[in-house]
């Protein structure tokens, strides 16, 4: 009791600490070690005890990730401040401010972005992130230019702006340093590198065009190798002396150079590989999938680190070089989770890297103030990267196609922003090596700032003022996108006919490489198939189009056809629909799976909301599906369902022939596809046929006495067929048992709608049957379908009428369907025009 | 690629087939581009004056371009050879061959908006040329779809009818571009331009030609 109190009190004093914006670890030791003393005392049982030493860690780790997301949400709210300040800058400002008050609190700095943490948590998300989201076209068409900047560039930065710190040294303005021409070579190699973190974080706010991001950001990703190389390096030297090192010693330099790069990279490629490999047999275990990703990938950040290669150039090509396969092979669902999880990982970490960075300057411990060698710094920074950019760029020229031009250059120059890389590797460095440590740890955060702050809140009126060519965002178009593989295949046959080895010619050969050697490897054989990018495109388009339908519909209020033959019936039958075992199938059966036991079996659910989802993504995006692609509904004449209605005249019936062959042709066509879609056609058939049961209560196997003569007549043909089909899930009965489901359908309607009028043949009949026609394409031949208004109109509802309709419909099938398949050119041509003018 | 060294034989340019004078060729190309190209014409036309389509089959790494007919017609259509002409020629000679050729000119440096208007439009033009097949002036749907299988020809495990539907579809989506018309024959000149409205072909539709050393001598 006594200890619950106090603890409770504590947890006030805690709380209260906590409000005092964390001043937590070192007060809280202090306390929580007096109060071990106490618990160790023998104790009656507490009810409630507060375990602060506990979950110390994690405790104090998620309260700053929370206060950093916090802070996020906070720099929103005003729109004005995050259009001119970039949340970067914002977020070092905000780091700032807290680790002022956290100061002030405990006058001990206790958070600091240790490089441990920097290296092994924050910074491969953002990595990875950049990597498995890199426009890979533009990247390898650019990897010349970007390796230039990145591995010349860098180690011109850090010779130039070592040698002249040292030689403004040698002078005597910023005084007497104990330090040595390799300190200050060190300190350039770590100052030299445009920071990827930054970069990100500056130039996402301001989209300045493609070819420019890429050139800036690439650099930014690949000279990791290169600071790497040089630190160590210089970072040996520092500590073997300067009167040591020798030419060998230096060439040694160089060779890891290759090393070390073309390692990491190695071993980013050997892990892609190993990725698209795994995804590629993911396909039952769902859940995990996603996990995959990032595990693999984090995996060959740490392999990189391990083997002391460019762990940063690992994850990258890792990323790089899987993205193709992986995205391919796993599901839509888990490529969502994937592209969620990764972007919150690499902005969170974004996030925590900018505050922290905030943070860590405010420790008096480490600020040692040289004005000249500060001051100095910035200045040698920007001039030579200024002057390296240019001497770079016009040797680029001379290369390129697409030319850099001035303005580039300066957005170029302008964009080598430092960041927490620098800051990371100075904190690596040893006091006791390097004696002027906190000088440069001082100066690289002085350096940071600037850049990230000055130079991040200036960029954007400076891209806007030199009117730099910006990415306009583009919905993607299918003409473009057709027109544009057209034209890789015109270049690299021009290449070829030229007797060129050329960009074009490189990429065609590895396009053919691919597709017979990796693709078939590396992709399911699903995936192979439906994977190219025009269909890609042509799949995105028609989910757009399907969606704005639903959202359309959905707005008028008339769209609970698409929702209740699939979800709300189906989610009680669903559960038998795996077993291929089920012989049973009595209404009993059916209730006692329905309301059968919850399921705990994750894997069962998974199947369950996944079957749900699938199905009614299929119902729904097949009836759409017709209606899809149609740009016409953004015109003058927006496509209206209620106006077809209204003028009744040939061109609708026409229409809606035209529309009912094409759906017709593309069921045909997916049914012949897709072979595991009888599966899923099965699934539907069975659990609508339950559906149908319970709606109508009729016993199964057709032994109801009929009463309604329409209703009855064929719902018992329909059980009839059923109770036949139950083994063999042929096509046949199938379609056969569709087919009367059809007409049961249509009479249904027909009974029912008939007085209010089809106000909406689009919505109410034609849609509802499209349904069912998915699944049945065979069946629907013209005469019953096509005119759907027609045939409710003027087929007269009579048993006898039905009977004289079906076997013409069953004989008709195959013919119909295969006359359609193997002359689709006879499919009129006119139905373009026909259609284009609504 | 032994093809892309050139003439094996260092085969001298004989003088009745010197290339054409510099000034109805445009700038960007240089006279040495020009030699390489002719080596290259002499190679595959085995040192005759004119190619004949046969002569592109010579060319092993054509064979896995799905669009490789279109490519090589392109080559005889007279209406990219010059203006005011239609029909196919038999055989081109090599100023024909440059005229081709220099349809995949890079962008020069020193354009005002006027020519390179013309240049894109040129360049433009050569495509539409390809895709209209009837040389009506209009790419119609089936000329399109025909593309379209080709295009997608490489892909084994892609449906005709796929190929089918989404020339369908771009076939639509143009319409649209191109405004509500009564009836929709095809895709005229004008409605092809505005289609790549805001896509800088100019900067895309080019070659490398020759070797990196007479680069520098481009502008």
């Amino acid at each position: 009791r006594v200890r619950f109190l106090r603890g409770s009190r504590r947890g006030w004093r805690v709380a209260g600490s906590l409000l005092g914006l964390m001043a937590l670890p070192a007060a809280l030791g202090q306390r929580s070690s007096g109060s071990s003393i106490n618990s160790s005392q023998p104790q009656s049982f507490a009810i409630v005890s507060f375990k602060w030493d506990h979950v110390k860690d994690p405790y104090i780790i998620t309260l700053w990730i929370l206060v950093a997301s916090l802070a996020k949400i906070v720099f929103h709210l005003s729109h004005k401040v995050t259009r001119v300040v970039p949340e970067s800058a914002l977020l070092i400002v905000l780091g700032l401010l807290l680790g002022g008050i956290v100061w002030a609190a405990d006058h001990i700095a206790s958070f600091t972005l240790t490089p441990t943490v920097f290296f092994f948590y924050l910074l491969p998300p953002i990595v990875l992130d950049a990597g498995y989201f890199m426009p890979n076209r533009l990247f390898f068409g650019n990897l010349g230019s970007i390796l230039l900047y990145a591995v010349i560039g860098t180690v011109w930065n850090a010779a130039t702006t070592g040698l002249s710190l040292y030689g403004v040294y040698l002078t005597g303005i910023m005084g007497h340093l104990n330090t040595g021409l390799l300190d200050f070579l060190l300190f350039g190699s770590l100052i030299a590198a445009v920071d990827p973190v930054a970069v990100l974080a500056v130039f996402e706010e301001v989209h300045v065009n493609e070819v420019l991001f890429i050139i800036v950001f690439g650099e930014s990703l690949l000279n990791d190798a290169v600071t790497v190389v040089l630190y160590n390096v210089f970072e040996s030297f520092v500590t073997i002396g300067q009167d040591s090192v020798t030419g060998t010693e230096c060439a040694k330099g160089i060779v890891s150079f290759f090393v070390v790069s073309l390692g990491g990279t190695l071993v980013g490629i050997f892990f892609a590989f190993l990725l698209s490999l795994v995804s590629r047999f993911t396909k039952h275990v769902r859940i995990i999938e996603p996990g995959f990703v990032f595990i693999i990938s984090y995996l060959s950040y740490l392999t990189a680190e391990m083997l002391s290669l460019s762990a940063i150039l690992a994850i990258t090509f890792c990323g790089i070089c899987c993205q193709k396969y992986v995205k391919a092979n796993i599901s839509e669902q888990s490529s969502t989770t994937v592209r969620y999880t990764m972007k919150m990982m690499a902005s969170g970490a974004e996030t925590i890297i900018f505050m922290f960075l905030g943070i860590s300057a405010v420790n008096p411990d480490i600020w040692t103030w040289n004005t000249a060698f500060i001051l100095l710094t910035l200045v040698f920074i920007s001039v030579y990267r200024v002057i390296g950019v240019v001497l770079q760029t016009w040797i680029l020229n001379h290369y390129r196609m697409v030319q850099l031009e001035i303005i580039d250059q300066v957005v170029m120059s302008y964009g080598g922003l430092r960041g927490a890389v620098a800051f990371a590797l100075v904190a690596l460095l040893d006091k006791d090596k390097v004696h002027e440590k906190n000088l440069f740890v001082s100066t690289t955060i002085i350096v940071v700032f600037f850049t990230v702050i000055f130079q991040g809140l200036t960029i954007k009126p400076l891209v806007q003022w030199l009117k730099v060519k910006k990415t306009e965002h583009r919905e993607p178009k299918l003409n473009e996108k057709l027109h544009g593989r057209a034209f890789d295949h015109i270049l690299s046959a021009i290449e070829d006919i030229s007797g060129q080895i050329g960009h074009n010619y490189l990429r065609d050969k590895w396009s053919n490489f691919d597709r017979k050697f990796l693709s078939k490897v590396l992709m399911r054989r699903s995936a192979q198939k439906s994977r190219d990018q025009i269909l890609n495109v042509f799949h995105e388009l028609n989910l757009k189009d399907a969606i704005s339908y639903v959202a359309e519909g959905e707005r008028r209020g008339s769209l609970a056809f698409i929702r209740s033959p699939s979800t709300d019936n189906m989610v009680n039958v669903d559960f038998n629909t795996p077993r291929p075992s089920m012989v049973e199938s009595s209404v009993s059966y059916l209730l006692r799976e329905k309301a059968g036991p919850v399921c705990l079996d994750m894997q069962a659910l998974e199947q369950r909301r996944k079957s749900i989802r699938d199905t009614e993504d299929t119902v729904a995006h097949h009836t759409l599906q017709q209606y899809l692609y149609k740009p016409r509904q953004e015109h003058k004449h927006p496509y209206s369902r209620h106006e077809i209605m209204h003028n009744e005249d040939e061109k609708q019936d026409k229409e809606i022939f035209h529309r009912t062959m094409r759906k017709r042709l593309e069921s045909f066509k997916s049914t012949k596809l897709g072979i595991n879609h009888s599966k899923k056609l099965n699934k539907i058939h069975k659990r609508d046929r339950g559906q149908k049961r319970r709606n109508s209560s009729v016993i199964p196997n057709g032994k109801i006495p009929s009463e309604n003569p329409v209703q009855d007549f064929t719902l018992k043909e329909k059980d009839l067929e059923f109770s036949e089909s139950e083994e063999n899930n042929d096509y046949e009965t199938l379609h056969l048992g569709k087919g009367v489901d059809f007409l049961a359908n249509v009479t249904k309607q027909n009974f029912t709608d008939t007085p209010t009028g089809i106000d909406n043949p689009v919505f109410s009949a034609d849609d509802d049957q499209s349904i069912y026609m998915k699944f049945s394409p065979w069946l629907s031949s013209e005469d019953t379908v096509v005119p759907s208004q027609r045939a409710r109109v003027q087929i007269p509802y009579s048993p006898t009428n039905f009977r004289r309709l079906t076997p013409f419909r069953l004989s008709n099938k195959s013919i119909d369907s295969f006359l359609l398949a193997d002359g689709p050119e006879d499919r009129p041509r006119s139905f373009l025009p026909e259609s284009t003018h609504m | 690629m032994s093809s892309a060294n050139g003439c094996p034989g260092g085969c001298p340019v004989p003088r009745e087939l010197t290339p054409p004078s510099p000034l109805s060729f445009p700038p960007t190309v240089t006279s040495e581009q020009i030699e390489h190209l002719h080596r290259r014409f002499k190679q595959l036309s085995r040192d005759q004056l004119t190619i004949r389509k046969e002569n592109f089959d010579s060319i092993p790494d054509l064979e896995f371009n799905p669009i490789r007919g279109k490519i090589v017609h392109a080559f005889f259509d007279k209406r990219n050879l010059r203006q005011e002409s239609d029909g196919l020629a038999d055989e081109i000679n090599f100023e024909d061959f440059l005229t081709i050729m220099s349809y995949f000119r890079p962008i020069e440096m020193n354009m005002d908006e006027e020519q390179l208007d013309r240049f894109r439009k040129e360049k433009l033009k050569f495509l539409f040329h390809m895709y209209d097949s009837d040389h009506d002036g209009k790419i119609t749907l089936q000329e399109y779809r025909n593309v379209v299988e080709e295009l997608l020809s490489g892909n084994p495990h892609l449906e005709k009818e796929s190929a089918r539907s989404i020339a369908d579809g771009a076939m639509m989506e143009a319409a649209s571009i191109c405004g509500p018309d009564q009836v929709y024959e095809g895709i005229t000149f004008e409605d092809f331009l505005k289609m790549w409205q805001g896509i800088d072909i100019e900067t895309k539709m080019h070659v490398r030609f020759l070797n990196m050393d007479t680069i520098a001598h481009c502008y």
